[in-house]
């Protein structure tokens, strides 16, 4: 049987979420609660029993190597395979590529080790609960030399950046592009045989290239057979602010919660073990995702409360993201705001962001 | 290799007077508070104590309690050398039986304390809420050069026909233990913590092995042979919060002090966690029209209806118009429209249909539902 390695290649992903990723890359960025985003791709890749998975990690990955430890919690401390975090961290001086080229190139023998011979490659900022395997099943039966996963999306800002698929009417692709009018928008995510893989990376650093995806892959969309496989179930691009408030927003829609919640199956994450939320006789809440560990003696609406929150008496809290050990004393107010973990609003404070533009407290402040 | 404390945990009881609760389920593997079982306070007191040599004695029903505890490793109890062994009834040789009281459990292991070559026993029981440090209590039996120390706290003179009371002299030495006395001399109960040297108590456990009248029990054969012949028992007080879930009013009854603003058992004590299974399922969904007060809600409920003063575990959903006073919704229950539960427990997975009324009167008992019972109360 035909089995496939995971890949989370973070060397092309920026920095994006402002003061959220300061000290963090956004792969280890809060989300939904109880995530961080690169959990739903984890999840994902260990639900389709993939039981390697290499994440090439690039810059401020000590909160993501915290966050992940061993693997255990993806039930991926295993003696055969497992997680391999893969820091860049190399010496050779003969070495010339570049970008993500440098991670495939000088991580090879990890790749050659494994008795798979098919790679998942992602990256953490598409959004989902699904099983690869259909897609992997797809791209065994077309024979093809590489299946992008792709899914339609009415516009919205987040995709302009994206990559967007046009196929012809037998599933094959025939450009990749940025044409901001076309709903196939690629997931970032593909399936490629380790022997192309290889070919593709020695071509792509003898000519001094440093992108694998669009050197290797785009820029030979002629000689490749590249086929798309459609997702239909839910998910969620998040690669900006803007995206990021918006789509934690987007799952306080009881559709949307049970579309990425209860579909797909669990999605694992750190254990923290919190007691369960206390709500205390002046809770008020209303249209909320609320995490464990929290005591609740105010007014919360449209929010999301991450793990282990205090909110004071007479506190109003609405359409607001706080991450995990914030502490809001009494009388505090906040709308529009998303405050980064372990920051404490005091007594009375009173904290306003536009809807289009969430404030933004960075992480161990005091306000 | 020589550890100096071994501790025994008592899990094997039947929990009998918890009815329905404990049916095809050991008592300590009760689920409590939300997301815990009952046997997590005692484990995670034992990680918290620092006390890593545990065996944990199962006989009744141990399927769910077995795959709870697996190899201890939520508790940090999954290590090299010691650790957490599950020691349940075993044949040998010439037979073999099962384990015939408390003290009966502890004679059938010595095998497996003698592995560790101890200076002291603990005993605990698998079925009580509380947070404790072991430690201070096997330094305060050090220092009192004690045989035995008997953790105890004080009880209201009412309840004391239901506990072991200890009669102390001033510095706490122990004179006479009464089980559960009608006629009390002392409020200060046994809160079923042991700790001996475990040479004199494996004496005391041989010869009450060999003895044909007796009920091998630490509390009515033990202890008393112990006080008989003047060996040295001391009290040790404890004053924390203490629950013995024994019955489904005191079950229900401790969630209720779960829910108090002020109670220190249930503030998020980073210092003393609890530590369980997680099933990994989102956070909770509050929808519009909930309100929830006084209450305690785990992940992956979905709530729409109104909670006050109640306990949901993981992965309840309680639909809109809903009420739900006072009760305790296990894993996985499903409350339908305009459905009323009041002092009600429901196990896990019923599914409650639409317009549902049940409530206990809170003179009687809580109500237990299962999808036994269903039908016949709704």
């Amino acid at each position: 049987m035909e089995t496939m390695m995971g890949l989370i290649n973070l060397e092309h992903e920026h920095d994006f979420l402002n003061e959220l990723t300061y000290f963090r890359c956004g792969a280890a960025t809060p989300f939904a609660g109880r995530y961080r985003l690169i959990d739903f791709t984890l999840s994902n890749m260990t639900k389709s029993n993939i039981s390697e998975i290499a994440i090439f990690t690039k810059n401020k990955y000590r909160s993501l190597m915290d966050h992940l430890g061993s693997g255990a919690d993806w039930e991926l401390n295993k003696r055969h395979g497992g997680l391999f975090i893969l820091p860049p961290q190399w010496h050779d001086p003969s070495d010339v590529s570049k970008g993500d080229l440098r991670h495939f190139c000088n991580n090879w023998d990890y790749f050659e080790r494994s008795k798979s011979n098919y790679v998942l490659i992602s990256g953490s900022q598409f959004i989902s609960n699904m099983n690869y395997q259909e897609l992997f099943e797809a791209h065994l039966e077309s024979e093809a030399d590489i299946t992008l996963l792709t899914t339609d999306y009415v516009q919205l800002p987040e995709h302009d950046t994206s990559l967007k698929v046009e196929v012809d009417e037998n599933g094959k692709v025939k450009a990749i592009t940025n044409d901001t009018k076309n709903p196939h928008v690629f997931s970032g995510i593909y399936v490629i045989r380790k022997s192309l893989l290889y070919a593709l990376m020695e071509e792509c650093i003898a000519n001094y290239k440093n992108h694998f995806f669009l050197d290797g892959i785009t820029s030979n969309l002629s000689r490749l057979n590249i086929h798309s496989f459609s997702y239909k179930g839910y998910s969620a691009v998040v690669n900006s602010i803007d995206s990021y408030y918006q789509q934690n927003l987007a799952l306080l829609e009881p559709d949307n919660y049970q579309r990425l919640f209860s579909e797909g199956g669990r999605v694992y994450t750190k254990i923290g073990n919190q007691a369960p939320t206390k709500y205390n006789g002046s809770a008020e809440v209303s249209q909320s995702l609320i995490a464990t560990g929290g005591v609740i003696n105010g007014e919360v609406e449209n929010s999301i409360l991450f793990r282990g929150v205090k909110v004071g008496k007479r506190v109003k809290i609405k359409n607001s993201i706080i991450l995990q050990h914030c502490k809001i004393e009494d009388g505090a107010h906040l709308e529009n705001v998303i405050l980064d973990k372990d920051v404490t609003i005091t007594e009375d404070q009173l904290l306003k962001g536009a809807k289009e533009q969430p404030f933004i407290i960075a992480k161990n402040r005091t306000i | 290799m020589k550890k100096e404390c071994v501790t025994m945990l008592l899990a094997g009881g039947a929990g009998k007077r918890l009815g329905l609760l404990t049916k095809n389920l050991a008592k300590p593997a009760v689920p409590f508070g939300g997301r815990y079982r009952i046997i997590d306070f005692t484990l995670s007191n034992c990680l918290n104590s620092r006390m890593y040599t545990v065996g944990v004695l199962t006989q009744y029903s141990p399927l769910e309690l077995h795959k709870h505890i697996g190899v201890g490793k939520p508790w940090d109890l999954d290590r090299m050398e010691d650790g957490l062994t599950i020691l349940s009834p075993f044949t040998v040789n010439d037979g073999g039986s099962w384990y015939l009281g408390t003290a009966d459990a502890i004679t059938k292991n010595i095998h497996f304390i003698e592995r560790y070559d101890p200076e002291y026993l603990m005993v605990l029981s698998g079925d009580h809420i509380y947070h404790m440090d072991y430690d201070k209590l096997l330094r305060y039996h050090k220092e009192k050069n004690a045989d035995v120390t008997i953790s105890a706290l004080e009880v209201p003179w009412e309840d004391t026909s239901r506990f072991g009371i200890l009669n102390t002299s001033e510095d706490l030495k122990i004179n006479q233990f009464e089980e559960k006395p009608i006629h009390p001399k002392n409020n200060l109960a046994s809160m079923g913590i042991y700790i001996f040297n475990w040479n004199i108590l494996k004496k005391y456990l041989e010869a009450d092995a060999r003895d044909s009248v007796t009920n091998h029990d630490f509390g009515q054969d033990i202890l008393p042979a112990m006080i008989m012949d003047n060996r040295s028992l001391y009290a040790y007080r404890f004053d924390g919060y203490w629950k013995d879930v024994g019955t489904i009013q005191s079950y229900w009854e401790a969630h209720m002090d779960l829910l108090e603003e002020s109670l220190s058992l249930s503030s998020p004590n980073n210092n003393w966690k609890i530590y369980s299974h997680d099933s990994n399922f989102a956070p909770q969904l509050i929808n519009q029209q909930a309100t929830i007060r006084h209450s305690l809600v785990n992940n992956g409920c979905i709530i729409s209806g109104s909670l006050d003063h109640s306990v949901l575990f993981e992965n309840v959903q309680v639909a809109d118009g809903a009420v739900i006073e006072q009760s305790i919704l296990l894993p996985g229950v499903r409350v339908g429209e305009n459905v009323i539960l009041k002092r009600v427990i429901v196990q896990e997975n019923v599914t409650i249909p639409s317009n549902t009324r049940i409530i206990a009167e809170s003179t009687s008992e809580p109500i237990v539902l299962s999808n036994e019972n269903l039908e016949s109360i709704s």
